[in-house]
């Protein structure tokens, strides 16, 4: 049993060396392993700040508040630390990192957060399996990470890197994005697999509520203005969805 | 100022003696033609003079001995020869002093002969250690027509070293020149690298600086038929203090020739300086054109300088293809990040991209040893100050 708990998280992006602006401003959020929370919200109301203040992203400072994960400070944590402490983020737009092979990534990884290096032959069954589940084709393995993919593509990676990695508490930044209905589907499925299988803890941040038919959210959360502005149980998205979010945009005004 | 360099020269055009353009250097054998740099030359100011333990006013003896292990397919021969030698000087005139006092104070040279049509099926390998004091050295490479070859030359070892590597690369031929600079921390070497290739023929550098605590070492191409095609590429990585200056000229001389460069550089330590000159001449008269040259540095650490210099000239309208780019940063944090966010520790993730980095260069080399060797070398000195 797992409790990732936020506590009064504030966080600054920084835009230059000299110019800096507060996003989050005191977020209260507690997930316990197995729980999948929906965060929905206006573009621009911080979701992505908060995936990215989480894993200890360069661009943003956390200027007041902890994450805990089963009372640890994440926030205390390197950001490789944290990962190995078991919080992963799916990113909204994952990175390209040129003539680093996918395959090579994958199992430093792996190694990394596992603590020791698994058996070649057994890694290369599990990562063939695991790419099978998400239909992605075995050339990927030899490409440079995320280089050349498109977008679709680079979302079913970020799932994969979830499966394989087992966290106790997944971040989600918009992995629904620019996906057709088929990918969605396998992403979707590649989600709720990795619950069913570690009782994993899962942060859905989302636009739309397209995914929640597949992603079955416990509780929906309204994001605006750098912080929740209102909680509810999945009913809450479908007054999200025939409603959108003007409410709250206006609230925040 | 008035230094050999800036002469008129015949250009292999049939034009007669045209001033043709200020990258397309003049060049001598004779030393008095080049004055004694001060380092306030356009060709020396980023060398740190002081440093060239005296190349550039030679007064002294060459003293200078060297250990070296040849290995070569059947075929292929070796030969040790004289200064009156017919085949030595003929690919390209030394551009700078130091080159010209080499060209001058040689004693015995070394010719190394693909024979015509021979496909070698293995490397040349030219496994020279350098055993201190100052050596002035000639090496000729000549690819004979249609013959395909690949040469290693490894040069590693402590002194001071400098001289031509002239390379003829016959109608139709192929070669592959990797030469390695393994150097001690406290050698210096000044080099050119003079490659004439001919009609239809091949002609692949990969240059890999990665010792020495100078080395200066100039790559010039020009071609003696259409068809002509050369590919430079090369990775250096100064640590602590080092000096790595390449400065490549590609003339093209004829029509129809292509040529591509590709230098990656890293830097890693306090005081490591790299200088990447691009030239690219494509000549008057000429057609069909085809060049690129790149050149990407990676600044590791603070207290590094980078210079990068690529120069372009063009003196027809018909080209078919000729850019530059160049581009100097530093590790990339969101690279970093990304890799750190799925548990890898900084200084594996550190390594991991840097061999990406290099890869692209270091791929060109066929041997899968001697790439492993390189990167092994790599992440030696990237590791010096993690």
């Amino acid at each position: 049993m797992t409790k990732f708990e936020i506590r009064g998280l504030r966080a600054d992006v920084l835009i230059s060396e000299d110019e800096r602006q507060e996003i989050l401003k005191g977020v209260d959020l507690t997930i316990n392993s197995g729980e999948t929370h929906a965060i929905m919200g206006p573009n621009g109301s911080g979701k992505s700040t908060l995936a990215y203040a989480i894993a200890g992203h360069p661009r943003y400072e956390i200027t007041e508040g902890e994450v805990l994960l089963d009372g640890e400070n994440v926030l205390d944590m390197e950001v490789d630390e944290r990962a190995r402490a078991g919080v992963f983020l799916a990113m909204q737009y994952p990175v390209e990192v040129p003539g680093v092979s996918m395959s090579n990534f994958l199992r430093s990884s792996v190694t990394s957060v596992r603590g020791e290096a698994p058996k070649l032959r057994q890694f290369s069954k599990e990562l063939q399996g695991a790419m099978k589940n998400l239909s992605i084709d075995a050339a990927f393995a030899a490409r440079g990470v995320n280089e050349g993919f498109s977008g679709g593509e680079k979302k079913r990676h970020e799932i994969l890197q979830l499966e394989l990695l087992k966290p106790k508490v997944a971040v989600l930044d918009e992995t629904d994005s620019g996906l057709d209905v088929d990918a969605l589907k396998i992403v979707s499925e590649g989600i709720n697999r990795a619950q069913a299988d570690s009782d994993l803890g899962v942060m859905l941040i989302t636009h739309y509520t397209r995914i929640l038919n597949y992603v079955k959210p416990d509780f929906v959360h309204v994001f605006s203005e750098g912080r929740i502005a209102e909680s509810g149980g999945p009913e809450l998205a479908d007054v999200l969805e025939s409603e959108g979010y003007e409410r709250f945009a206006k609230a925040g005004a | 100022m008035t230094t050999a360099n800036t002469e008129p020269k015949a250009h292999s055009h049939g034009l007669g003696q045209i001033p043709v353009s200020k990258l397309d250097t003049h060049g001598s054998y004779d030393v008095a033609a080049f004055p004694v740099p001060n380092g306030r030359e356009e060709e020396w100011r980023f060398t740190p003079v002081r440093r060239l333990k005296g190349l550039h006013d030679w007064k002294g003896t060459a003293d200078g001995t060297d250990e070296t292990v040849v290995d070569a397919p059947e075929g292929v021969t070796f030969e040790t020869v004289g200064r009156d030698d017919e085949r030595l000087g003929k690919a390209g005139l030394p551009v700078n002093r130091v080159i010209a006092q080499a060209y001058t104070s040689f004693e015995e040279a070394t010719v190394v002969t693909v024979p015509q049509s021979l496909v070698a099926d293995k490397p040349i390998t030219i496994d020279r250690q350098a055993l201190g004091g100052t050596a002035f050295e000639q090496l000729v490479i000549d690819v004979k027509p249609m013959a395909e070859a690949t040469v290693i030359i490894s040069n590693t070892g402590t002194g001071v070293r400098a001289g031509s590597l002239d390379v003829h690369v016959g109608e139709g031929a192929k070669l592959t020149l990797v030469s390695l600079q393994e150097w001690d921390h406290d050698t210096v070497e000044v080099s050119q690298h003079n490659a004439r290739v001919g009609k239809d023929a091949s002609f692949k550098s990969v240059v890999i600086t990665l010792g020495g605590d100078l080395v200066r070492l100039s790559p010039r191409v020009s071609y003696e038929g259409r068809g002509g095609n050369a590919e430079l590429y090369g990775l250096y990585f100064a640590g602590d203090g080092q000096y790595h200056e390449h400065r490549s000229l590609i003339d093209h001389n004829v029509s129809n020739t292509r040529s591509r460069v590709d230098y990656k550089g890293a830097l890693n330590g306090s005081g490591a300086h790299t200088v990447w000159i691009g030239d690219v001449i494509i000549g008057e008269g000429t057609t069909g054109t085809d060049s690129y040259e790149n050149n990407r540095n990676l600044q590791l650490t603070d207290d590094t300088r980078v210079d990068s210099v690529p120069n372009l000239e063009i003196f027809t309208g018909e080209v078919a293809g000729a850019g530059h780019a160049s581009a100097t940063g530093r590790l990339d944090d969101i690279h970093l990040f990304y890799l750190r966010s799925r548990g890898i520790p900084e200084e594996e993730a550190r390594r991991l991209i840097i061999r990406g980095y290099f890869l692209d260069i270091v791929n060109r080399i066929e041997s899968q040893e001697l790439r492993d060797r390189v990167m092994e070398k790599v992440e030696r000195k990237l590791a010096a100050h993690e």
